[in-house]
């Protein structure tokens, strides 16, 4: 049986931002990835995606849990080996405009990481440098150009060249296409699924947009105030979302054909805050199928018939299905 | 009578480069539409393609050395291109209103947000202070933002992005506008809040029977939210129609191709196909602006494009518009 690349337990992240207040970003959650395998993690700002992703790479400190990389317990791990693990385990940001050195040539921050990590004669790591540049499609003219001769598309290019430049086990891409145009956008996905491919290397996909997360994911989970609220196979939990919150957070999708009929659950209200977590399911203050149960007890995982797991108390009696009006 | 009618505007930007040489980026390229009031035209278009700057033109907020230097804009029959500002200023905020893409920085941080929306009611009606306060806490209500009296006491830091967004829209709605242009109106909204959003928007329309600009470049809002699409691409319209219509059947290059980047109809090893880079606004080629990077392009395409209408009310801005199917796609590299 193959082992997880990533395997994280019971994973907590807390900010204290003084006068005793304390910001619960992430929630003792559970994740697991395989080799190869591409994990798509949704959720609304201030879900804590992000944190979540850096917590991973260790670019941020966990405050409770454990995170296994490879086989290897990494949670504890002084920081000088952590930086020679990040060999393995490579990140793509959201802004390319603001990931790269604007000092530096496209040519010298893809050899970067090769330069770090890897060691290789200078010759060799151009070579190694111009064919990543090739394997991502970025012309050879490019090479000798600053990041701010380059489109935005060009950039993330760029950055993914950077990212598996050293072969990496695991791929953490924050919202890498959040900030591009729809085509340049199908354009990066395309490469992007080029390289799992190719490379077998294991991706965590965060994102907002539920379309490219669909395209692109193998799993998804899905993040409310740090917590992750359900996680199954991508078709299942589209097709039958469990939680009260997925089935929201799905229905407001607005897929880009207006054929399709879209029935909206509108959520009441907004996230609540951080800082004063709600008691029981975190949900329940925005919840239209909660219960007085819901605002005490603490919801374990439950697995559904489709699959995937969920964390809600009210899976067992079967009201947890949101009833939909049809509208339009 | 047509509540906006905009037609062959042309906006360019006009600047001394080094050389003290003229350097003029066309920006604007001829732009026509109109809107009847109660309906809700989306304008979509990649980045650079004019769409946030086809709003400004409108509301005369353009900035050197951005320029009108041809065509007109009418807003109820009153060409709004040579108005002095003194006579604009009493149109803007008051019967055209706009809300634009980031909430937060588009509200003063150190006045309260129930005497910002105030003030502009007071500007434009000149009536009593307290006729302006209610009329604020009325259209809070009618943004849906909980208990209005204690929310038009708080501060702009205060408020949530969404939040934001619907004082923003109060704003828009403080003196009953006719014409609303909303330039990316939910983006960096969550999807949940965005859907909060935009149901407002629509029910808003309805109510006050108010013509509605939508700029955006999700397709999705566009799909369920719009009456009519306009899809810009380097600074032309090239394609308008009904939503549905255009969806269902896109007759110019471009938007089939934008549609078929949309999670929902992309094929995996297609992108190729669907990119490549925007005009060069500074050296644009005669004919159409999209010959460089269209498959079906040839010769003809070098001429001027005639605006076809391949159905009722559905325009598009090419000469193999109807009849692509007829055309042979050579591909191209982009």
């Amino acid at each position: 049986m193959t082992q997880p690349v990533l395997k994280i337990r019971n994973l907590s992240k807390r900010f204290p931002v003084g006068g005793g207040r304390v910001v619960h970003a992430v929630n003792c959650v559970d994740l697991s990835i395989m080799p190869g395998e591409t994990l798509g993690m949704v959720g609304e700002s201030g879900s804590g995606k992000s944190t979540l992703g850096r917590v991973i790479l260790r670019l941020l400190e966990p405050s409770d849990g454990s995170i296994e990389f490879d086989g290897q317990d990494i949670t504890q791990l002084p920081k000088g080996q952590v930086r020679r693990l990040r060999r393995d385990m490579q990140m793509v940001f959201q802004d390319p405009w603001s990931a790269l050195n604007p000092r530096m040539r496209i040519r010298d921050l893809i050899a970067e990481p090769i330069k770090l990590h890897v060691g290789l004669s200078r010759s060799e790591r151009d070579d190694r440098t111009e064919d990543l540049a090739r394997r991502v499609n970025l012309g050879p003219t490019y090479l000798n150009r600053y990041p701010a001769n380059l489109s935005g598309g060009q950039l993330q290019r760029a950055c993914i060249a950077r990212a598996i430049a050293t072969d990496p086990k695991l791929i953490v891409l924050d919202e890498p296409t959040s900030s591009l145009d729809l085509s340049v956008r199908a354009g990066i996905l395309e490469l992007l699924a080029e390289i799992r491919e190719e490379t077998k290397a294991a991706m965590l996909f965060i994102s907002h947009d539920l379309g490219t997360v669909r395209m692109i994911s193998d799993r998804i989970a899905v993040l409310y105030l740090g917590e992750v609220v359900e996680q199954g196979q991508t078709e299942a939990l589209f097709e039958n979302p469990a939680h009260p919150y997925t089935q929201a957070l799905l229905s407001a999708h607005l897929p880009a054909d207006p054929a399709i009929k879209v029935s909206r659950l509108v959520l009441e209200g907004e996230v609540p805050s951080p800082f004063a977590l709600p008691t029981g399911c975190k949900f329940h203050t925005r919840c239209p199928v909660a219960i007085d149960r819901c605002t005490r007890e603490v919801p374990q995982a439950i697995q559904v018939p489709s699959g995937q797991e969920a964390l809600c108390l009210r899976i067992p009696d079967g009201g947890n299905i949101i009833q939909r009006k049809e509208d339009e | 009578m047509t509540l906006l009618e905009v037609e062959d505007l042309h906006t360019h930007f006009i600047s001394r480069d080094l050389d003290n040489k003229i350097c003029i980026a066309k920006a604007l390229n001829g732009v026509s539409f109109s809107l009847e009031a109660g309906r809700i035209l989306g304008i979509v278009g990649e980045t650079g393609a004019g769409k946030s700057l086809t709003a400004q033109s409108v509301v005369g907020l353009l900035r050197p050395p951005a320029k009108i230097v041809a065509g007109s804009i009418r807003f109820e029959g009153r060409e709004l291109t040579d108005m002095p500002d003194a006579e604009l200023n009493r149109i803007r905020g008051n019967e055209i209103a706009m809300v634009v893409q980031n909430p937060r920085t588009s509200l003063d941080p150190l006045t309260r947000v129930g005497e910002q929306l105030a003030r502009l009611h007071q500007i434009h009606s000149g009536g009593p202070k307290m006729a302006s306060h209610k009329r604020a806490l009325e259209m809070m209500e009618a943004v849906g933002l909980p208990d209005p009296g204690t929310r038009a006491k708080s501060w702009p830091h205060e408020l949530s992005g969404g939040m934001a967004q619907r004082v923003l829209l109060a704003m828009a709605l403080m003196n009953s506008p006719k014409l609303l242009i909303a330039d990316e109106p939910t983006t960096g909204l969550d999807v949940t809040v965005q859907a909060q959003i935009l149901d407002l928007l629509r029910s808003l329309v309805a109510r006050f029977d108010m013509a509605t600009l939508i700029i955006t470049h999700d397709l999705g809002v566009v799909a369920h939210f719009c009456d009519d699409i306009a899809v810009m691409f380097g600074g032309s319209i090239v394609e308008t129609g009904p939503v549905r219509d255009v969806f269902a059947a896109p007759a110019h290059p471009y938007t089939r191709n934008l549609i078929a980047a949309t999670p929902e109809r992309f094929q995996m090893g297609g992108a190729k196909a669907l990119g490549g880079q925007p005009p060069d606004l500074y050296n644009l080629p005669s004919g159409c602006v999209l010959q460089s990077r269209c498959a079906y392009a040839t010769e003809l395409c070098q001429t001027t494009v005639p605006n076809t209408e391949v159905a009722e009310g559905h325009f598009a801005l090419c000469h193999y518009a109807g009849r692509l199917e007829e055309q042979p796609a050579v591909k191209i590299n982009a």
